[in-house]
C-alpha cells in the first residue's frame, strides 16, 4: 500500500435527487414532530381565540403535501437513464450480481466478513430499505389523505380516496398512520447510522455525497445493472 | 292555504298510501294543532332536511295535501331505545305528530291488540299496501343457527324480515343495531347478529344508526318521503346526507377550543369545568358522521359532547368493537396487552433499533475491516 491511490470522482446524485431528498427529509422531520403533537397535543393556547392546534395540523398538511409531491417527483425521475438513480438500481435482488452485492454488504454488517463493501451508487441493501420506506410513504400518503378528505366528504378527494374508506375504519387508518410514523422514524435511525458507518469505513465521500452528488472510489471500473458507467453516471457499455 | 290544487306528490303519495283518509294537515286541525305550531314543525323539520328556509312553505303545502303513509314498525333485537327516544319527545305537540300523523299501524310496544289479533294486523297491512308502506325496523337481526336466537310469535326475525321488509316500499332501519347489527353485533357476536341491509339484501333501506336514533331524523327522512316521494340522498353507508353528511368534530361547539389546543385532560378539571375540548378524553367526535351538534337530542336540548362526555361514535359500524376504547383517541395495537398504545410500542421499537445500532457502532469502531481500496488490485 505504499503507491498512492487514486481517487476517482462519480457524479452519483444528480440535483432532482438530492433535492427530493432533502424535501423528504424536512417534511418527515416537520411531519412526524407536528403528528406527535396531533396525536399528544402538549402545547396549550392560553385563549379560545389562539390557533395553536390549527397550525400544527396546518403545517402537518403542508409538509404532507410536500412530500407526496417529492415521492412522486423521485419516481418520476426515476425513469431517466442514468446509472444511478434509475428505477432498475432499487430492485438489486433481481438480478445475480445484485443479490451477490447484498450478499456482501450483510457479511459486513453481521461482522462475518472484513471485506468492505464499496458501492458507488446505491447501496444495494440501503435500497432495499428505501423500496419498503416508499411502501409506507403510500400507505401515509392513503391513511392521511383519506383520514384529510373527511372534513368534505363526497368531495373529489374522499371520492377518489372510496377504496380507503372501504378497507379500512377511520380509527384503524388513525391507528396505521401512527405505526407508520414509528416504522419511519425506525427507518430514519437505521440510515442515518449506515451512511455515518459507510462514511467511514468506505472512504468515499457518502455523507457529503448527500449534499454535492459526488462519491469517490479507487474502482476501475464502475458497473450498474451490469452496464459499466462513466463519471458523470451515464452507461457505456455493456459488459461482457 | 287551498288544497284544491292537487300537487304532483299528493297525488303519488295517494297511489302509494292507497288510503282515502284525511290529509296531514286536515288531522292537525281536528287534533286542534295551531296553524302557527304546524308551520314551526314545518320550519324545523326543512332544516333538520338540511334544506334552505325558502323550503318551508313547499314542505307546509305537501303535508298540507298529503295522505298519511302506513307505516309498521318492527321490533328484533333490541333494547328498545329507538321508540323511548320517540315516545319521550318532550313536545307534546311534536310527539303527536310523530305517532298519530305517521301513523304507526303496527308497533308492538305500543300498539293495543296483542298475540293473534296483532299478528293479523301485521299480515292484513302488508298484504293490503304490499309495496306502498314503510317500514321501520328496530334491532338486529340474528343469522346464526338459522336466525333461532331471536323469534316474535314462533317465526324468527329473520322470517319477518325478509317478508315484511321485502314488501316494503322502503325500510328504515333505526338505530345502530338495524342499520349495523350494533351492539349485539359486537365481538364475539354470540348470535350471528346484522343489521337489516345484510339481512335483507336488495330491499331499499335507509339507515338511520345512532344510540339511540334521534328522533327528529326519522321525522324529517318521513317528511322527506311524504314532500318529494322518494327517499333521501343516502351515503355509502346507507345514512341520509342531511343526517350524516358532517363530521361531528366539523360541526361541534367544542371545536374553537379544539383548534387552541384547549383540552380536557382529567375528568372536572378546570378545562373540563370550561367546557374545553374533550379529544384527549378520547372523543370520537372526528371519526363519526352526525347532525348530534346541530340537531341535538330531546328537542335540541342536548347531546353528549355538550353535556361534557366525549361522542362514542355510536353511529357508525361496529361501533362497539372499531371505536373502542371509548376513553382512548387510539385502539389498542391487536395481539399486544390494552395498555399498550401504538406509541408506547413505536417507542420501544424507535429504543431498540437505536440501542442495536449503537452497538454495532461501538464493535465496527473497534474492529479493524479491510479497506475498499486494498481490495481494488484485485479488480
Ligand atoms: C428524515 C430523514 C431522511 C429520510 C426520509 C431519507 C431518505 C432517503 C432516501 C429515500 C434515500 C434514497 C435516495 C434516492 O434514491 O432518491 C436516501 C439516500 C441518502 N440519504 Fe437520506 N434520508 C433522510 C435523512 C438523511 C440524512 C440526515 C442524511 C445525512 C446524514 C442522509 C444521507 C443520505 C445519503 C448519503 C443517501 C445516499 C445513500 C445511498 O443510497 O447509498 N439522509 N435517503
Ligand atoms: C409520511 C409521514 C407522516 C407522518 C410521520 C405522519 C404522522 C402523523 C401522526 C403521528 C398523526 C397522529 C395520528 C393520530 O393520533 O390520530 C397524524 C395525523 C394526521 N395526518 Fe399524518 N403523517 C404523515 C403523512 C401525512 C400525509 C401525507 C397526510 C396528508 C395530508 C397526513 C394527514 C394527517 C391527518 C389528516 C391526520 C389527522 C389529523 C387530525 O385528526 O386532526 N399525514 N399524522
Ligand atoms: S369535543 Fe370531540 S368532536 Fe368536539 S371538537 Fe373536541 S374532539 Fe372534536
Amino acid at each position: 500500500m505504499s503507491e498512492p491511490l487514486i481517487f476517482k470522482r462519480y457524479y452519483v446524485w444528480q440535483l432532482p435527487v438530492r433535492i427530493c431528498h432533502w424535501v423528504n427529509a424536512l417534511s418527515i422531520l416537520l411531519l412526524s414532530i407536528t403528528g406527535f403533537l396531533i396525536g399528544y397535543p402538549v402545547i396549550a393556547g392560553s385563549s379560545p381565540q389562539s390557533f395553536v392546534m390549527g397550525w400544527v395540523r396546518f403545517i402537518h398538511f403542508v409538509a404532507g403535501y410536500a412530500l407526496i409531491i417529492s415521492v412522486i417527483s423521485r419516481l418520476l425521475w426515476s425513469l431517466n437513464d442514468h446509472c444511478f438513480s434509475g428505477w432498475r438500481e432499487y430492485f438489486p435482488f433481481l438480478t445475480k450480481e445484485g443479490r451477490a452485492e447484498i450478499l456482501v454488504m450483510l457479511k459486513f454488517y453481521f461482522f462475518i466478513d472484513r471485506k468492505t463493501p464499496d458501492a458507488v451508487g446505491h447501496n444495494p441493501l440501503a435500497v432495499t430499505a428505501y423500496v419498503g420506506l416508499f411502501l409506507i410513504f403510500f400507505g401515509m400518503f392513503a391513511s392521511g389523505f383519506a383520514l384529510y378528505a373527511e372534513h368534505a366528504p363526497g368531495g373529489v378527494m374522499a371520492t377518489a380516496l372510496k377504496p380507503v374508506y372501504l378497507l379500512m375504519s377511520t380509527q384503524t387508518m388513525h391507528l396505521y398512520h401512527h405505526i407508520g410514523m414509528w416504522l419511519i422514524i425506525c427507518f430514519v435511525i437505521n440510515h442515518i447510522y449506515s451512511v455515518w458507518l459507510l462514511d467511514i469505513k468506505e472512504k468515499g465521500g457518502e455523507i457529503t455525497s448527500i449534499f454535492s452528488g459526488y462519491k469517490y472510489t479507487t474502482k476501475v471500473h464502475v458497473f450498474s445493472e451490469g452496464k459499466e458507467c462513466d463519471e458523470n453516471g451515464c452507461f457505456i457499455r455493456v459488459k461482457k | 292555504m287551498s288544497s284544491n290544487k292537487s300537487s304532483n306528490v299528493s297525488e303519488k303519495t295517494e297511489q302509494i298510501s292507497g288510503k282515502q283518509e284525511f290529509s296531514i294537515g286536515e288531522i292537525l286541525k281536528k287534533r286542534g294543532v295551531s296553524r302557527r305550531d304546524f308551520l314551526k314543525f314545518c320550519s324545523a323539520m326543512t332544516a333538520a332536511m338540511s334544506l334552505p328556509a325558502s323550503f318551508a312553505p313547499t314542505v307546509a303545502q305537501a303535508l298540507d295535501e298529503v295522505k298519511r303513509p302506513t307505516l309498521v314498525w318492527l321490533n328484533f333485537q333490541d333494547c328498545t331505545g329507538d321508540s323511548e327516544a320517540l315516545l319521550r319527545a318532550a313536545n307534546p305537540t311534536v310527539g303527536e305528530l310523530i305517532l298519530d300523523i305517521l301513523s304507526v299501524d303496527y308497533h308492538e310496544t305500543i300498539m293495543a291488540a296483542a298475540g293473534h289479533q296483532a299478528d293479523e294486523a301485521l299480515e292484513s297491512t302488508i298484504t293490503k299496501y304490499k309495496g306502498k308502506y314503510i317500514c321501520v325496523v328496530e334491532g338486529s337481526i340474528s343469522m346464526k343457527d338459522g336466525g333461532v336466537y331471536g323469534c316474535t310469535s314462533g317465526k324468527t326475525h329473520l322470517e319477518i324480515a325478509r317478508r315484511v321488509c321485502g314488501s316494503a316500499f322502503a325500510t328504515i332501519a333505526i338505530g345502530t343495531c338495524a342499520a349495523y347489527g350494533g351492539i349485539a353485533a359486537a365481538i364475539p357476536n354470540p348470535t350471528g347478529a346484522v343489521g337489516v341491509r345484510d339481512a335483507v339484501p336488495g330491499a331499499t333501506i335507509i339507515n338511520l344508526p345512532g344510540c339511540p336514533c334521534n328522533a327528529d331524523n326519522l321525522t324529517a327522512t318521513v317528511v322527506h318521503y311524504l314532500v318529494f316521494g322518494k327517499i333521501p340522498a343516502l351515503d355509502s353507508h346507507g345514512r341520509p346526507l342531511f343526517a350524516y353528511g358532517k363530521r361531528i368534530h366539523d360541526n361541534c361547539e367544542r371545536r374553537p377550543h379544539f383548534d387552541a389546543g384547549q383540552y380536557v385532560e382529567i375528568w372536572g378539571d378546570e378545562g373540563h369545568r370550561k367546557g374545553f375540548c374533550l379529544y384527549k378524553m378520547g372523543c370520537k367526535g372526528p371519526a363519526t358522521f352526525h347532525n348530534c351538534p346541530t340537531q341535538r337530542y330531546n328537542e335540541k336540548t342536548s347531546w353528549p359532547v355538550a353535556a361534557g362526555h366525549p361522542c362514542a361514535g355510536c353511529s357508525e359500524p361496529q361501533f362497539w368493537d372499531a371505536m373502542g376504547p371509548m376513553y382512548k383517541r387510539l385502539p389498542n395495537v391487536p395481539g399486544f396487552g390494552i395498555e399498550h398504545t401504538a406509541d408506547k410500542i413505536g417507542l420501544g421499537m424507535a429504543v431498540g433499533v437505536g440501542a442495536a445500532f449503537a452497538v454495532h457502532g461501538a464493535i465496527s469502531a473497534l474492529r479493524k475491516d479491510k479497506d475498499p481500496a486494498e481490495k481494488t488490485k484485485e479488480d
